[in-house]
Formats: C-alpha cells, structure tokens, sequence
C-alpha cells in the first residue's frame, strides 16, 4: 500500500513511459518544452555583445535544466507491477506502474560521469585547441542522435510513436533523417577532429571517382530511408542498419578530401549538421524545445559556413568537393626570384613604434603558434602609456575556427574594444603609422585585388599597403602562406622584415621600449 | 502534436535562428559554436526517455549511454563557453 501511495503523485504527473496510445499531450509538458527552446533563443541572442554574453550562456543552462527536469518528471522510470487490487484509477486491476528509483539512479550516475567528463575537457583545454575540442564535441552530439534514434526504432512505445503494431511511416522517415545526418556528424567530426589535432595529415585524401562514389551512397542513403518507412514492421531491421553503416561511410568520405586550410568552414558545418541531427530528433519526438534548438544550431553553423567561405572568397561547393591545398606547387613556386627587400632589427622596430600615433596590429594564426599573445599584449600595454593608439585587427580566417583568434586575444587579456573586424578597420590603414604583421601572410596580400592567376584572387585582404610603414614579422624569407603565393608587401619600400621567431622578435622589442 | 504544427515550429525557428545568429558579434563566434554544440544537446531528452523505459533492454543501454554522450557535451560546452566569456572583459582604467 505504501508503494501505492509512493506511486500516486507520478500518475498525475506522468503518462507511464509505456503507454502505447502515444505521447499525452500534457499542455505543461508542451509550454515547458517552449520555455526551454525561448532560453536557448535568448543564449544566442547574449552573444551579440561580449557585456550580454556571460548571462547569455546563463539563459542557455536554464533552458537546458527545464528540459532536462520536464523529461525526467514526465518520463521517470518506472516498473510494471502485475495483479494489482482494482482502484479507481486502474479499473481493470491487472497491473500498475511503480516509479523505479534503481533506475532513476543509474540515469543520474550516467549524467555524473558525464558531468565529470565535460567540466574536466572544458577547464583543462588550450584556447588553441578550441577547434578540436568543438569537432570533438560535435561528434558526441551526432552520435548521441544515433543512440536516441535507435533507441526509438527498437523501443517506439516508449516514445509514443506505436501505431498499430508498427511504427508510423512519417516517424520512420523522421527517424532514419536523424540517424542518417547523426551518423554523418560522427565520422565527420571525427576526421575534423583528427585533422585538426594533427593526428591525421591536413593534406586532403583523394580518392579516384570519389564524387560518383559520394553521390551514390548519398542517393542509397535517401532510397533506404524510403523502403524503411514502408517496409512492415518484420522487415525494418536490415534496413535501418544498412542505412546507419552507409551514413557512418558518407561523414568519412566528405571529409577526408577536405584541406587542412578549409577546416574552419568545415567544423562550421559539422555545427550545423549537429544542429539539423537534433532538429529531425525533434520531429520524432514532438518534442519543441528540441527542434527549436535545432534550427538555432542549424541556421547558426550554416551562416558561419558561408561567413568563412566568402572570407576566403571560395564557393561552398568547392571546400566540400574538397582538394583544396593538394595541387600547391604547381602555382607560386618557380616564378619567384630573389627581391630586394630591407631587414630590421628589434631596436628599430621599438624606435618607429614609439615615433608612431597610430599602430594596426595583424595578427595570424602564426602569432597563437608561437605563443606570442601574451608578448604582444606586454608591448601594446608598453606603447599606450606613451600615448600610441593600437589597434588589432582580425581578419575572419586568422584562426583556425569562426573568431578564434579573438578568443586568443581576450585570452591575453586585450580588451576587445581594441579589436577590429575587417570592414571596420580597413579603411584605417591609410591613417595609420605603422602596420604591424605578426603570424599573418595571406590576408594581407595584395595579389588577392590585382592578381587574377593568384589562387588567393577575390579574397578580401588588409590595404596594408597604404600604411606608412610596415613591419612584417616571419621566421624567414623562405616560407609562404598555405596558398602558396610570393607576397608583394615583403617588397615595399616602406616594409621592414623582422626575420624571426614571433615570440622571441616582440620580447626583444618589449626590452627595447623599455 | 501534428506534423505541420511541429514544421511550422521548425520553420519559423530557422528564421529567429537567423537573425539572431547575424546579430552575433563576430568577435564571440567562437563561443557561439561552443554554446550552440552545449544547447543541441538537449538531444539528451531522447536519451532520457529511452533510458527510463525498461521493458526494451537495448533500447534502454543505448539510452543510459546517449546521456553520457550529451552529459559531457552538455557540461563541457556551457563550462567552456563560460570560460571564454570571462576572458572578455574590459581592462580596468589604472
């Protein structure tokens, strides 16, 4: 009797998780789900100022508790119990469903450890591994998918989705559309993730025929998940696996043709891809805050994509056809002779700066190699207290992800009001004393506006070239970007080469100013 | 819920998604990519569902270990988010 009495408040609540008829249509389950899916709009909405992003990413942990807590509530585990007295409640008296707290323990135990997981990766991670780190992440949200919808395939009662003995056809397609795009996330990510960490060459894998072979298993895929929805319930099985296995083969496949230097629009749609994986989970479920969150992560990846593509002046069709990078050589490589250009040591580099009322600096993902941040933020620190204005200037792909470097920045403790995006700084250079290049090369090559043969032609490029002077910090003369081209600013009368280690050249003018 | 009142749903989420994504300061895409991987897994939900259910036993494990999955993405994503934003800061006047 106890157990009844234990069991009362959860048949208020709760449709029992087993019921057959499908999902009850709670209307405070439903606005619960809304409420959540509104915080998950308001979290992105913070990020539109860095003074709003802190109670952004509150709103966004909010969302996440409601929807967590609605599902637990609404789907607490429970046990069957047979021959039970008949009561109000249960008429027939056959069997009644016990809230089962064992279980209710190992779904809590599952969310500790990753709890564990997720905050131990998060405080530990270089903010230059981030984009690892997201590819990694991403791929745990795909694979995830696939776990959820193959646990609606074998247990759809539990999710509501029985009609008749069967699962119905638009759940079917729902379904497969998750496990598929699930799937393509994983392995995708995986490649992205292996490519980025350096664990895999950054070189793209071209494999003969590989765009018949992609379309095909991407065809195969669309008809499979047809014949899944209308196959009868006996003759599914075959088919959902085929299906998974081939969507695990697509991710690996469009992904490992892809460069290295185009991994940044890559992980962009791999966001998106987890996005549209939640979104068609949403569909099976009915459940809103998922779809609302789906279309958020969709539309959100889908529009960095086309961010990074346009500053790399590169179609989105070309990065995923993929090969960029592989026919280099070919191009800048024998029409470079030797050209004059002037060498400069820390000592001058200190003295121009102190001269200087106006400093851009460019840095490139050269600069967050070196570990020079922290070095450059010392001089900035140094040049404003003697009344230098220094402005940092970010072009979209300085990084290795969609505002990456600016994260490298603010790491070093650079205020962002100092830092720039392209369009707003560009205009500047002409007013500028000094442009300062540390770890950059590509974006600052003029080639990209004269140049039409140049593989760089189109993209948009800092007019460093209208600055009065110029320090170009590089290793050495040798080295060329990843496209591979010969840089005409190296040449210019008013360019300064600071041939050294990134780090090393900013210490050395740090003790110069000093 | 029927199929064009969760499409209409999905449909005009893709558009608040958007426009809100375009107001996103270029300078916070990083964060964003991380917040947005954090809130998509509200996948978890599924996994919640079929962890909770156990007349199905695989179903069930599959569940128990779709939680993992999103818990870490979950937690990692908003911790490191969070972690990030701190670092946006205005530097104090001296």
């Amino acid at each position: 009797m106890r157990r009844l009495l234990l069991a009362a408040p959860f048949m208020v609540l709760a449709t029992p998780a087993h019921a057959a008829t499908g999902e009850a249509v709670n209307p405070w389950v439903a606005l619960a789900y809304l409420v959540s899916g509104v915080f998950f709009i308001l979290a992105l909405r913070g990020l539109s100022s860095p003074s709003t992003s802190r109670t952004g990413n509150r709103f966004g942990m909010i969302g996440m508790l409601i929807a967590v807590i609605t599902t637990l509530v609404t789907h607490f585990p429970t046990v069957r119990e047979e021959k039970i007295v008949p009561g109000p409640n249960f008429p027939d008296g056959s069997a009644i469903y016990l809230p089962d707290f064992a279980s209710f323990g190992e779904i809590f135990v599952a969310i500790a450890i990753g709890a564990i997981i997720g905050i131990t990766i998060a405080r530990r991670i270089a903010m230059t591994q981030m984009p690892e780190l997201v590819a990694a992440f991403h791929s745990l949200v795909g694979l995830a998918a696939v776990l959820v919808g193959w646990a609606a395939y074998l247990n759809p009662g539990a999710f509501g989705l029985l009609v008749g003995d069967g699962i119905g056809a638009v759940s079917k397609v729902e379904m497969g559309l998750g496990i598929a795009i699930g799937a393509i996330t994983f392995s995708g990510s995986v490649i992205a993730f292996a490519k980025l960490s350096g664990r895999m060459s950054g070189s793209p894998i071209l494999l003969p025929g590989r765009h018949l072979i992609n379309l095909g298993t991407l065809a195969a895929i669309i008809v499979l998940t047809a014949l899944f929805a209308m196959a009868g319930p006996s003759e599914t099985m075959p088919l959902i696996i085929v299906l998974t296995v081939l969507a695990f083969l697509i991710g690996f496949l469009l992904i490992i043709p892809i460069g290295g230097a185009d991994m940044p629009v890559v992980v962009s749609m791999l966001n998106s891809y987890s996005g549209w994986a939640a979104a068609a989970m949403g569909f099976t479920l009915g459940n809103t805050a998922m779809i609302i969150t789906g279309a958020l992560v969709g539309s959100s990846g889908a529009i960095l994509s086309y961010i990074m593509c346009r500053a790399m002046n590169r179609s989105f069709i070309s990065v995923i056809a993929g090969g960029f990078g592989a026919e280099d050589g070919a191009g800048g490589g024998e029409a470079r002779e030797a050209r004059p250009y002037k060498q400069g040591s820390a000592d001058d580099a200190a003295f121009m700066l102190e001269q200087a009322e106006k400093v851009i600096i460019i840095p490139g993902y050269g600069m967050a190699v070196a570990q020079a941040q922290h070095a450059l933020r010392e001089m900035t620190d140094i040049l404003e207290e003697k009344g230098v204005d220094v402005k940092f200037a970010i072009h979209p792909v300085a990084g290795r992800m969609p505002g990456h470097m600016n994260v490298l920045l603010a790491e070093a403790s650079v205020d962002y009001d100092k830092v720039f995006e392209l369009e707003d700084i560009n205009s500047e250079f002409a007013q500028a004393d000094v442009a300062f290049i540390i770890g950059a090369n590509d974006v600052v090559n003029p080639a990209a506006k004269t140049d039409k043969s140049s593989p760089i032609y189109g993209m948009p490029v800092f007019d460093v070239d209208k600055a009065k002077q110029v320090f170009f910090i590089k290793r050495s003369m040798g080295g060329v970007g990843y496209a591979g081209v010969d840089n005409d600013v190296f040449y210019m009368d008013q360019t300064m080469m600071l041939l050294s280690d990134a780090k090393k050249m900013v210490e050395e003018i740090v003790k110069a100013l000093d | 819920m029927d199929f064009i009142s969760i499409l209409s749903i999905f449909v005009l989420a893709c558009f608040v998604g958007y426009y809100v994504v375009w107001s996103v300061t270029p300078a916070l895409h990083t964060p964003l990519m991380a917040v947005t991987n954090a809130i998509s897994s509200v996948i978890i939900v599924g996994a919640l569902i079929a962890a909770a259910a156990a007349d199905v036993p695989g179903a069930k494990w599959l569940g128990l270990l779709g939680i993992v999955l999103a818990s870490v993405n979950i937690f990692g994503g908003f911790a490191v988010t969070a972690r990030m934003l701190a670092m946006y800061k205005k530097k104090e006047k001296k």
